[in-house]
């Protein structure tokens, strides 16, 4: 769906998405780091379960909410990704403790 | 990082690090008051200028000189004296300039003696069938990812819609590398009409001459086609097609990504949560703040300056940061030295030249605002627009409902021992219904 520009000349960080190694680049927030990686990463929506991906990219729509680090319902489009960062892709609601 | 602010009150606290708040926050701090900036993102600039200082796109003419002159302003900020902090989500203001803030899971709160909310714009919603689908973006989302993180489109991609915005982001995606398979311009004949009166202004505009390079960059390189009037995203559980229709003629497309736009409206949830007076802009289609000269709201201390005041852009949203600003400085250090007003708002006057006819031309059709049917009108909650107007209409039948029951206790003095025979029968209806839910 999208690929990098060859200008784009940034450090590599890796995550773990879902338990598998993704190599992003710093600055990149979870989302974008998420829709380069090429892996499907929809999630599941808490009402219906339907499969979405992120919508509006800065902070509005909510399309792209992840678990982050054990913590749920994080807003992948304002979160930068660190070294070693654990992202789930949350399918459906939020859990109760997370 | 700063998890909290330096003080617990400020002279002046500015929300949002876009055009307005940069410029509202340095001219502020510029003149000696105590001012904080705060923002959500992870770096100034808003969404003009977004990734300002960290963009990984390199070579300055692929995103253009408007984008650069960010650059200056984020310095300009920077040397004010402003204390700026980033990733703060601001969750409440209220009459007493009141500001809740929350910074990396901790909330605390500022007090301030001038608020200006610089929070911008965000895209008007394109709801069309399928938008919800994996795939649907809207033309911000893919502008973010491309100045942020050097990201463009690689596979089948559409573009739909219509305003500036739109060949804007087909020129960069273009300069950069991207994929653009066909360009759906959803432009309504009318509009052409509606705009003409203001078309000397817009031509004598900076607008015009960077509006018709841009048409013509990208018309070179993607088919575009115009008066677009049906558009639909399908697909089983990601984007695969895009259907609309042209000229009486329908079409299906393959496609991985679409990406929708048609225009931006003013970010009020804040405006509106601190109690400021709104009113509703016909000819921009969406709801404003009622400010006075200097953008200031109808509650004592609070201003609204940028996008959030009416949609201008960017450079003229700077302008009004800095003109709300100086009408703070003035309240608070009257012997404060201050830029000159009139040329400031000279400044601000030749950018909104040409505005008119934008926005006319741009308007958006009725039928891509009001969906019918099945098309999901609320993104979270799941809602279709014909569950919606279906509630609108059982208000209507209570309020009949309602009246019937209020003659018939009026004039007849037994009558209401009719409407016994009806409440008997919906009591019936329920009880049948509960059991038929209960069963499945």
């Amino acid at each position: 769906m999208f690929k990098r520009s060859d200008q784009d000349s940034r450090r590599s960080v890796h995550i773990v998405v879902d338990g598998a190694a993704v190599e992003a680049r710093e600055g990149d927030t979870v989302s974008a780091a998420l829709l380069a990686s090429g892996r499907d990463v929809r999630r599941a929506t808490a009402v219906s379960g339907a499969p979405r991906l992120p919508y509006c990219m800065m902070g509005v729509c909510f399309d792209c909410l992840v678990t982050i680090d054990g913590v749920g319902n994080r807003q992948g489009c304002l979160v930068p990704i660190a070294e070693g960062m654990q992202v789930e892709i949350q399918k459906g609601k939020r859990e109760i403790g997370r | 990082m700063n998890a909290t602010s330096k003080r617990d009150s400020y002279d002046v606290v500015v929300i949002g690090a876009g055009p307005a708040g940069l410029a509202a926050a340095a001219t502020a701090a510029e003149a000696g008051l105590s001012t904080l900036l705060l923002d959500e993102n992870a770096g100034p600039g808003g969404q003009v200028w977004r990734a300002i200082t960290s963009t990984p796109v390199t070579e300055r003419d692929r995103l253009g000189a408007d984008y650069w002159a960010g650059a200056d302003h984020v310095q300009a900020m920077r040397s004010s004296g402003a204390e700026i902090i980033e990733r703060a989500t601001v969750w409440s203001l209220d009459r007493h300039l009141e500001v809740g803030v929350s910074v990396g899971g901790v909330s605390f709160f500022v007090k301030a003696r001038r608020v200006i909310l610089a929070t911008g714009a965000l895209e008007r919603p394109f709801p069309i069938p399928g938008w919800t689908l994996p795939g649907v973006m809207t033309a911000g989302a893919a502008q973010t990812m491309l100045k942020s993180s050097g990201l463009v489109p690689d596979g089948h991609t559409v573009i739909a819609g219509q305003g500036p915005l739109l060949w804007l982001l087909a020129a960069q995606i273009l300069r950069l590398g991207g994929r653009i398979d066909r360009i759906l311009d959803t432009t309504e004949r009318r509009n052409y009409l509606a705009a003409l009166p203001h078309a000397f202004a817009f031509i004598t505009s900076p607008y015009f001459r960077k509006g018709l390079a841009l048409m013509k960059e990208v018309r070179a390189k993607v088919p575009v086609v115009t008066g677009v009037r049906e558009l639909a995203a399908a697909g089983d559980g990601q984007l695969a097609t895009v259907t609309y229709v042209s000229g009486g003629r329908r079409e299906t497309i393959p496609a991985e990504l679409l990406l929708l736009h048609q225009g931006v409206v003013p970010n009020v949830n804040l405006a509106l949560a601190a109690g400021v007076t709104h009113a509703w802009n016909e000819r921009q289609l969406c709801f404003q703040p009622v400010l006075d000269e200097d953008f200031g709201s109808s509650v004592p201390g609070i201003a609204v300056a940028g996008d959030g005041a009416g949609i201008a852009g960017g450079t003229a949203a700077a302008e009004r940061g800095r003109i709300a600003a100086m009408a703070a400085v003035r309240a608070l250090k009257p012997d404060a030295r201050l830029p000159d007003p009139q040329s400031v708002r000279q400044r601000l006057q030749r950018e909104e030249r040409g505005r008119a006819f934008l926005d006319w031309f741009n308007r958006p059709t009725d039928s891509f605002r009001q969906p019918e049917g099945e098309t999901l009108v609320c993104r979270c909650e799941e809602v279709t627009a014909k569950q919606v107007r279906d509630t609108a209409a059982m208000g209507i039948l209570l309020i009949i409902h309602l009246a019937v029951v209020a003659g018939l206790f009026i004039t007849l003095p037994y009558g209401k021992f009719a409407h016994v025979i009806y409440r008997y029968a919906a009591l019936v209806r329920y009880a049948i219904e509960q059991r038929r839910v209960e069963s499945s």
